[in-house]
């Protein structure tokens, strides 16, 4: 479960026990258009107040001004910020011009420490798509056979059905394989796929489709 | 019920996702299981023919059995039928058969699934592919050639219907190599007798159906399934116009030589060794997934598949890990399942084929790595293979396989890729992967190749010519270019030529060189200096290799002089100046060839009382016509001269975002045998539209009146001409001919002589599948612009070349 930073410290406290870890958005998300002292205190006091995992998004400018070393010394500074907790990078892809552009900041995300690197904050106009995830996956496996350091994938936003949820399991089994196809490399960011996935198992299990009022309601 | 359980989620294996066959079933049921000949729209069952099943080959089952038609009572009873439809198939209005086309068009997009089950049922190819490339390509197809027929009156008017058209198809794509031959052929006003591939028949009876229910009239579409006798004499019928030939280079040579000299039109894609050239710059997963596109479509069974794979040397290892870690995943099996990658192989015989190269791959100590999936317990399938550390000189490496094997071998530098990628007597297709846009065109235009794909493999579409150089056939499909195979110019005569085996079998191309004087011939007794006339090539006069002379006479049978008697040695040389200049000539700027044919005409304009002297000299036309003719011939460099830079090509609008331009290049090395009407207009008519796009010839002047030619020579050596596009040989039409069309090095020949002469010529020529053009005896009126210039003379000096670009960020 992922959270703003000021809800953290409630959300740690909610599921104490039940070992799921609490993530929190930071750096200004989602448009990371905060000075970067502040944006980095921010993923100190969410680490301070409990969250296992942090999700920065990246500097856009930089990104379009082809910077990619003031990218590196930033998202390294994050990382170092993050202590324990687990660092994803939100590329915000749908505001980078070119799939270029899209595997360069996977690369350099990746170079600077990310644990994952993630395709949109949800808020852009257009978020994952499987094109870009094409893109991203082989960057994953390019710094792997580089690096031998396996970092996760996560698409965000724009996938709402359980047959979209499948095209993108299928595409980390095609150009990642199975082992990241599960939870500590793979994550799918999209709150309105778990409606569709109980309608298909109430279809695969009776035949019969389902009705919107037999339905629970998130 | 239909979740498998638990297990399923935890392991993430594919399960089946079955495509049903029950209406393709039904369909077949309809019928009896059982098709006969379908001609004049009517499956037909004459007594006393057998019956073949055509059998599933990923399952091994029969599905149906299919009529073997008669070699000659049902060839002859078909080609009656397309010819009597012919009378007023070819008189319907362009927008009549728009309407037939456009139904067609829509009944395959209405029963889209059944043709794509069907497909898949009887070849063995995937449903993934039935469904997703070859039926919308058919339904492209008919669509863009009803908006041809449509525009034929107006765009196309100075053509015609060429008539009644054999087509002989392969089983590799039954129902899209039959959309390729009937749709352009309907739509030009032509009628049609198709025979399918032995193995693959069963969607071009579903298309039947469908042709009738669009309203195709009887007879316009006749479907004859039979063996290789009935193909035979299909295409050897005197009433059959036109031969349209997919298939290998073998049948295709043959064909050739079976039609030759006839005047039968005759279009031929052939094989295929296609070179994938991999630079270091290029995106190495895109590339990678272009080779399962290029090379695991369709099983390999595709003649422009990518088979040849030339990857840059410093990328070579991390290509071949990143290609062998994909070929991990790919998956054969059953065909009718949506999820396979890979299904069946078309036949047993095939199979064997695949398997006997690439057991001699391994014999030859080559490296062999296989995709490691399982295969299906039964039927055909063979698994995706890739071959490296094998020698270039390795059967595998320059025999068309045709199945799921791709060859790799390493290069260092753009030339060496194109060294390797043009060794091999075939030039159909290519691709080209880098992130250089200057580098891939400039691959592009060196590649000998009628495709040339850049950053993609195997795309298609309608609106872009397919077809080959080399030994991967001529004639286009698809595009404008490919309609040119259906129409002929409207003053073009109907010629049916034929001849005994005795005649074909006559001494033809001999010849003895002549004494100081001719029986009955004068002296030359003008007190002049005795002039020499010597052959011409490598840009310097050269005396015959054989020091023999051929005495020339005037009307009344007076000496004007002496040529030299060329014999093939001196073809040997000549073509030798020809190849070697080619290469630079087809680079030049076409202003440059130009300015080089107006500076020709400049030089003759400037002694055209000598030319006008010498035209009357020798044939005895008076002062008069010799003049309009060396005025005409003035003329005619200047038409040529004006197209050097007037015919380069066209952007075709095919579903690519991107560009897809169509190149015409010259063809190559051009041997022409020149008719003796007309002696220097016909000279210039002829050399004069070769050269000015980018061919370089070798020429033999008129038998009978060559000094006006070779006067020429000196024109040539003082207006630019450079060394060797130009070369002059002299002595016997015939003789001389025969060496050019037997030539390897040559690439089209343009015979202007005899109707045996012709028939020899388009025989020869089939050693290489040179291109051929010829007058099958006939006369032309070169004065005239209709005949002596235009359309035919541009095709003929041309080829096309579709290069696919691909735009994106």
């Amino acid at each position: 479960f992922c959270f703003s930073p000021t809800r953290v410290g409630k959300a740690v406290n909610a599921v104490k026990g039940a070992n799921i870890p609490v993530a929190s958005v930071a750096t200004g998300f989602p448009a990371g258009q905060t000075p970067l002292s502040t944006r980095l205190e921010e993923i100190r006091l969410a680490v301070a107040d409990g969250a296992a995992e942090i999700d920065i998004v990246i500097s856009r400018t930089q990104a379009l001004l082809g910077d990619w070393k003031g990218l590196y010394d930033e998202v390294k500074k994050m990382k170092k910020a993050c202590g324990q907790a687990h660092l994803k990078t939100i590329l915000a892809t749908g505001e980078l011009p070119t799939y270029a552009d899209v595997y360069k900041a996977s690369m350099v995300c990746m170079m600077a420490g990310a644990d994952f690197i993630k395709t949109s904050t949800g808020k852009e106009a257009v978020n994952a798509i499987l094109p870009i995830g094409l893109v991203m996956t082989r960057a994953i496996r390019d710094f792997y056979e580089r690096t031998n350091i396996k970092v996760g994938f996560k698409p965000a936003g724009g996938i709402r059905s359980a047959k979209d949820a499948v095209c993108w399991i299928v595409l980390m089994m095609e150009e990642l394989g199975e082992e990241w196809t599960h939870p500590d490399l793979f994550r799918i960011g999209a709150s309105s796929v778990l409606g569709d996935i109980e309608r298909q198992l109430y279809h695969g299990t009776t035949g019969r489709y389902h009705g919107k009022d037999y339905h629970h309601e998130l | 019920a239909m979740l498998a359980g638990s297990s399923l989620l935890s392991t993430l294996e594919y399960g089946p996702a079955p495509e049903s066959d029950a209406a393709a079933n039904a369909w077949i049921k309809s019928h009896d299981g059982k098709f006969g000949l379908f001609i004049n729209n009517e499956f037909v069952h004459p007594e006393g023919r057998e019956y073949t099943d055509t059998v599933n080959p990923a399952r091994g089952e029969a599905l149906a059995s299919i009529i073997e038609g008669h070699e000659t009572e049902d060839v002859n009873a078909a080609v009656a039928a397309a010819r009597k439809a012919y009378e007023s198939w070819s008189q319907t209005s362009g927008h009549y058969r728009a309407k037939v086309l456009y139904a067609i068009a829509r009944q395959i997009q209405k029963h889209r699934r059944l043709l794509s089950v069907v497909e898949s049922l009887d070849n063995g190819k995937s449903i993934r592919e039935t469904r997703d490339a070859d039926t919308p390509l058919c339904v492209r197809h008919f669509y863009y050639h009803a908006g041809w027929a449509q525009l034929m009156d107006t765009e196309l008017a100075d053509f015609k219907s060429v008539g009644v058209i054999a087509q002989v198809i392969p089983w590799n794509f039954p129902l899209l190599m039959l959309t390729w031959k009937i749709a352009p052929a309907l739509a030009m006003g032509n009628t049609i007798v198709l025979k399918p591939a032995p193995s693959t028949r069963l969607s071009a009876m579903l298309f039947a159906e469908i042709a009738m229910e669009a309203g195709v009239p009887p007879g316009v579409i006749n479907i004859l399934p039979g063996g290789n006798d009935l193909g035979f004499n299909l295409v050897n019928h005197t009433d059959v116009d036109k031969v349209a030939f997919t298939g290998s280079t073998g049948v295709g040579r043959l064909l050739r030589r079976s039609t030759a000299g006839t005047g039968k039109k005759i279009s031929l894609e052939l094989g295929g060794k296609s070179p994938f050239i991999v630079f270091d710059d290029a995106d190495l997963d895109t590339a990678v997934e272009g080779v399962v596109n290029a090379i695991w479509f369709n099983q390999g069974q595709v003649c422009c598949a990518g088979s040849r794979l030339l990857v840059q040397e410093n990328v070579l290892e991390r290509f071949i890990n990143k290609l062998k870690r994909r070929m991990n995943n790919l998956r054969v099996g059953e065909p009718l399942d949506k999820c396979i990658d890979m299904g069946a192989i078309v036949n047993e015989s095939q199979l064997e084929r695949i398997k006997y190269y690439v057991d001699l791959a391994r014999k030859e100590g080559a490296t062999v790595y296989q995709s490691p999936g399982e295969l299906p317990e039964s039927g055909l399938f063979f698994p995706p293979t890739l071959i490296y550390d094998i020698e270039t000189s390795s059967k595998c490496v320059v025999d068309e396989i045709f199945g799921p094997v791709v060859v790799l071998m390493p290069f260092r530098s753009p030339k060496e890729a194109i060294a390797l990628g043009n060794n091999t007597a075939y030039g159909l297709s290519s691709s080209i992967w880098t992130e250089s846009l200057a580098k891939a065109l400039d691959m592009a235009f060196q590649i000998k190749a009628g495709v040339v794909w850049i950053n993609s493999h195997n795309l298609f579409d309608a609106a872009a010519g397919f077809g080959g150089y080399k030994e991967s056939g001529f004639g286009r499909e698809s595009g404008k270019e490919g309609l040119y195979e259906y129409l002929k110019p409207k003053w073009h005569a109907r010629i049916r030529n034929s001849f005994t085996q005795e005649e074909k079998e006559a001494a033809w191309g001999d010849a003895v060189p002549t004494g100081p004087s001719l029986p009955g011939s004068s002296k030359c007794v003008d007190g002049a200096i005795d002039k020499t006339t010597k052959m011409f090539y490598g840009g310097r006069q050269a005396r015959p290799d054989g020091d023999y002379s051929r005495v020339i006479v005037g009307p009344k049978g007076e000496k004007c002089g002496e040529v030299p008697e060329g014999n093939r040695k001196d073809v040997r040389n000549a073509v030798e100046a020809a190849a070697g200049a080619k290469g630079g000539w087809g680079k030049r700027a076409a202003f440059n060839r130009a300015q080089i044919l107006y500076y020709v005409a400049e030089n003759l304009d400037r002694r055209s009382e000598e030319f006008a002297n010498r035209i009357h000299q020798m044939t005895g036309e008076g002062m008069e016509s010799a003049r309009n003719e060396v005025q005409a011939s003035i003329e005619r460099l200047f038409y040529w001269a004006a197209f050097s830079d007037k015919y380069g090509g066209e952007v075709k609008e095919t579903t690519l975002y991107g560009a897809t331009v169509s190149v015409h290049e010259a063809v190559g090395v051009i041997g022409i045998a020149c008719p003796d009407e007309n002696p220097l207009l016909a000279f210039v008519s002829l050399f004069a539209p070769a050269v000015v796009r980018g061919n370089t010839v070798v020429i033999v002047p008129s038998e009978k009146y060559p000094l006006v030619a070779t006067d020429l020579y000196q024109i040539f050596e003082t207006s630019d001409v450079p060394a060797g596009v130009i070369n002059i040989l002299t002595g016997s039409r015939d003789l001389l001919s025969k060496v050019l069309a037997n030539h390897m090095e040559v690439n089209a020949m343009w015979y202007f002589g005899s109707a045996i002469g012709s028939y020899h010529i388009e025989h020869d020529s089939a050693c290489n599948l040179k291109r051929t053009f010829v007058s099958y005896g006939q006369q032309r009126q070169w004065a005239d612009l209709t005949e002596g210039a235009k359309f035919e003379f541009l095709y003929h000096s041309c080829q096309v070349k579709n290069i696919w670009i691909p735009a994106g960020v």
